[in-house]
Order: C-alpha cells, then sequence, then structure tokens
C-alpha cells in the first residue's frame, strides 16, 4: 500500500519528527511503499543540515536523510513555512539574495501542490504533528 | 469505512481524547500515541469514559510510548490493546483513513 506522511512539528519539540520516523521505517519494512513525507508548519526545522545535537543523541535530520537515501524517500518542504522559518536551498538563497543556504542532503523545497498530489496519489495519509 | 484516530496529548492536558471518543464512529479505533498514551492507564479520570466506548470502538496504545513514560503495562486498562509500530502501521492500512487529533 502507499503511504503519505505529514510532519507539522519541529525536532526536539514533542516526539512528531520520531514517530514519524519509526512509523515510516516499519512500513517499509512491511514492504508498504512511502513515496513521499511533507515538511510542513514547524516541522519543515527537521530539514536544516546545521543541527548539531550531543553526540550520543538520535540525530532527527540525518535519520530522514539516510531513509530518503536508502529508500527513496521524497522529503519535500514547504516552501512558505520554510522561508519564514530561514530554511533555504541554494536555488532560494540566490534568488533572495542570501549569503547562506542550509537545507540537508535528501530534502528538497516545494510547495502545497505536492502536498496535494501526494493526498491524491497515496492510500493513506498520515499526519503527526503538535 | 471506518476510521483510524491517532490522540497524542495527554488527557490530563487537553480534551482531545473526550472529543474524540465523543466523534468517533462505532466500529473506528482509537490508537493513543506519545502523551496520548496516559489515557490508556486504568483508575483515572478518565478511564471510565474510555471503557464505556471500548465496545463500540477499539482502543490501543502505543507500547513503546508506554515503555519510553515507565508506565507499568500492570496499570493499563483492560479495554487497551498494545501495539507496536508495525502493529500501527497495521492499523493505518486496514482502516479506510487516519485522522490525527492534533
Amino acid at each position: 500500500m502507499k503511504i503519505g506522511v505529514v510532519i507539522s512539528e519541529g525536532p526536539y519539540t514533542h516526539q512528531a519528527a520520531d514517530t514519524a520516523y519509526h512509523f515510516v521505517k516499519s512500513a517499509l519494512a512491511k514492504g508498504h511503499e512511502v513515496p513521499r513525507v511533507f515538511f510542513y508548519h514547524d516541522g519543515v526545522n527537521v530539514s536544516t543540515r546545521l543541527s548539531i545535537p550531543p553526540q550520543d543523541e538520535r540525530h532527527i535530520q540525518k535519520n530522514w536523510s539516510a531513509l530518503a537515501a536508502e529508500h527513496g524517500v521524497d522529503l519535500v518542504v514547504c516552501i512558505a513555512a520554510a522561508q519564514r522559518r530561514g530554511l533555504l536551498d541554494e536555488n532560494e538563497a540566490t534568488r533572495q539574495g542570501k549569503d547562506a543556504n542550509n537545507i540537508a542532503e535528501g530534502f528538497r523545497i516545494s510547495g502545497l501542490g505536492q502536498l496535494i498530489e501526494m493526498g491524491i496519489q497515496t492510500d493513506r495519509l498520515v499526519m503527526f504533528g503538535d | 469505512m471506518s476510521t483510524l484516530h491517532t490522540v497524542n496529548k495527554s488527557p490530563f492536558a487537553t480534551r482531545d481524547l473526550q472529543s474524540c471518543l465523543d466523534h468517533c464512529r462505532d466500529g473506528d479505533a482509537v490508537l493513543m500515541i506519545e502523551d496520548g498514551v496516559y489515557g490508556a492507564l486504568a483508575g483515572t479520570a478518565v478511564s471510565d469514559a474510555v471503557s464505556a466506548r471500548a465496545g463500540a470502538l477499539k482502543i490501543y496504545v502505543l507500547t513503546p510510548d508506554v515503555n519510553a513514560r515507565g508506565l507499568p503495562e500492570a496499570r493499563l486498562s483492560d479495554v487497551v490493546t498494545g501495539v507496536d509500530y508495525d502493529g500501527f502501521v497495521d492499523l493505518v492500512t486496514s482502516h479506510d483513513r487516519t485522522q490525527a487529533w492534533l
């Protein structure tokens, strides 16, 4: 079955990004497809590659990037939510005249159309948030 | 057509669990996750409300989140069934849709 996932809460806040991660890992291990995870609202903060949690702690961004690399999960970051919170990829940094970018490997910035498309193309949509 | 409802807030902090139980249709399932697992405890201010709906609804709790909070499984209500993440995935696929009570 195809399962789409939305995360709308930031990392290290409560548990949404962690619960979603364990859920997606289980779904993939059971043979389901998770074509896309959509990061919305504060959830976009998961995508910064500048996060440095203590070494003996889980690294939420790296966990997701690894899952994307291993299973081809499309990690989409909402552009409007990202711009408000200072999350930019190379293109956006150039377009907005900013001197840096911070989006991690495996994540890409796009729009709400990707959320709608995921809702249409998957059999189930599961939301994790605050 | 049945719905899986996920509740991730403690019933002692918000009324999400109560709203969920009130809005669920018979035959739906409720899964308590994250701080929502406190709703699965027996002998609390909300346990009667949970038990009262347990005939018409299936009530589940995410066991890893119960364990993460140090709650002894012996303290969980008899009407609640524990599941792991694989069980969570099975609940999502075996119901027609999922509604998160955020």
